[in-house]
């Protein structure tokens, strides 16, 4: 158990706790984080679950997919540390993540 | 509200999130709080997923926030007049603004031997944890349908060791949905993995065996398929029963405006069960898929809360067959022209549909970037240079 800092464009934070293994999407939807769609219910097929990690959590996370990769090129707000929620498997390592969320999903 | 439908729970979820001030209360006749379909003829059939991971929220979000759900309940009436539903147990519950999510039922097939044991369907958690009992390696499973939900369980099937033959009665697979080439492309797909799919082919009647149990499948040929397990995968209806008793418009559907309000203002609906207005469409449209769901609850989150914004939502699509994914956006069934782009030998190619020179409509298979492309085009309702959309050598995102 650990706690993931979600921030809306307008700045409103939501800190919510997370158990290692949901996805990141999940940890937000499930504590009724707006500004995350996830309109597919995690299958990497619709783009509404865009997040922006802290550049140094990045790093921690791996990398997108081909697929998710092509997903993201069109999101709006693409920035370099952007991920498919979706995507992103929480681990430990995570707690105390920041995780900015875009003004508009696909 | 009715039903554990993903309409309804997106709802719910966008009414918590904009701190909508009032309670709603949702009645639902399936023991479980709202969850997601589409992986019910995906992973949560190929045993993949567990059932928890297919709600769409935790059952204690919607509580937590002052909202109740009685489950395993059923709305049997509507009062219009005094604002009350009648529930199953008898008791009365008053509203001030109704919202119908009822969804929609299996379209069953009226053919002799059609209830026999054996013969199963799929729309919600029930059927589809009774299919996955019945998928044994080495057995003989027929599918009726060879649309979505078809093509998908019979590639989880294949998988999973047993015999399949999917019926189609019309020419092509997904012919309802899709353009020539996508449907040439999956049923190569589905033959190469070693299904027998038969079109053109009409199922005219069930026969059992001693114990009445179903053991081969009738076709209009004069032919019987000897079978184990059928899934009958032939479409759905809208759920309309109830707003019909009320006395609400309905047409294939509850219709409803581009703000979702059925003909009583107090009443609204969503979700497959609505025949609906869409400022992008000129006729009203039934469409059954989750992003019509979840977007026409946001439409009604909108209403209730006095924020009105008409329905504008472009459609999308998206299934899971083999190592495929095919991901649709828009309706293509009026184009006057097709445009291919890539190669469907090399397993990754997209499909556009043009009508009067717009993009209508696009088809990716294993192509995300053509389906992110469309899904703006198409909402931006742009000429599009047909050629550049076939061109190799320019980027599809440069003609956003």
């Amino acid at each position: 158990m650990g706690k993931i800092t979600f921030i809306e464009h307008d700045g409103t934070e939501h800190v919510v706790e997370f158990e290692a293994g949901a996805s990141l999407m999940q940890v937000a939807v499930n504590n009724a984080v707006p500004g995350i769609d996830a309109d597919c219910g995690g299958e990497c097929a619709c783009g509404t679950c865009h997040v922006i990690l802290a550049q140094e959590w990045f790093a921690k996370t791996g990398t997108p997919g081909p697929d998710e990769e092509q997903m993201l090129s069109m999101t709006p707000e693409r920035a370099e540390s952007s991920r498919l929620g979706c995507q992103v498997q929480t681990t430990e390592a995570m707690d105390g993540m920041t995780v900015r969320l875009p003004e508009f999903q696909m | 509200m009715r039903r554990s439908s993903l309409a309804a729970g997106t709802l719910l979820t966008t009414l918590i999130q904009k701190q909508w001030p009032h309670e709603a209360v949702l009645i639902s006749d399936e023991p479980l709080p709202p969850y997601q379909r589409p992986p019910l003829s995906k992973d949560y059939l190929a045993g993949k997923t567990a059932r928890e991971s297919l709600y769409l929220r935790p059952h204690s979000m919607y509580e937590n926030a002052g909202h109740r759900l009685r489950l395993g309940e059923r709305v049997e009436r509507i009062d219009r007049v005094n604002k009350t539903v009648e529930l199953s147990d008898q008791s009365t519950l008053g509203y001030d603004r109704l919202v119908l999510a009822t969804g929609a039922r299996v379209r069953r097939l009226n053919a002799p031997g059609a209830d026999l044991e054996g013969i199963h369907y799929l729309r919600d958690i029930a059927d589809t944890d009774a299919l996955r009992s019945q998928l044994s390696p080495g057995q003989r499973l027929v599918i009726v349908g060879g649309g979505y939900i078809g093509l998908e369980v019979a590639a989880i099937a294949v998988k999973g060791g047993l015999k399949v033959t999917v019926l189609e009665a019309a020419g092509r697979v997904m012919q309802r949905v899709t353009g020539p080439e996508i449907s040439a492309f999956f049923l190569a797909k589905h033959r190469d993995a070693g299904e027998e799919v038969r079109l053109d082919t009409s199922v005219i009647g069930f026969e059992a065996d001693d114990d009445g149990h179903v053991a081969g499948v009738a076709v209009a040929d004069g032919s019987t398929v000897p079978v184990d397990v059928v899934l009958v995968a032939v479409g759905i209806t809208p759920e309309t029963a109830l707003a019909e008793s009320a006395g609400l418009p309905c047409d294939d559907g509850i219709l409803v405006d581009e703000y979702v309000r059925s003909g009583d203002p107090a009443i609204l609906a969503i979700g497959d069960c609505t025949r609906h207005r869409n400022v992008f469409f000129e006729q009203p449209q039934r469409m059954e898929s989750v992003a019509n769901a979840v977007d026409q609850a946001r439409t009604a989150a909108a209403t209730l809360m006095g924020d009105d914004k008409p329905y504008d939502a472009v459609p999308w699509f998206w299934s899971n067959q083999y190592d495929v994914r095919l991901q649709m956006v828009g309706l293509s069934k009026d184009h006057d022209e097709r445009v291919v782009r890539g190669n469907p030998r090399d397993g990754a190619f997209a499909v556009f549909y043009m009508r009067e020179g717009h993009l209508v409509a696009v088809d990716a298979v294993n192509l995300p970037i053509a389906f992110m492309v469309g899904k703006k085009l198409v909402y931006q309702h742009r000429d599009v240079d047909a050629e550049a959309l076939s061109d190799p050598d320019i980027e599809l995102k440069s003609l956003v």
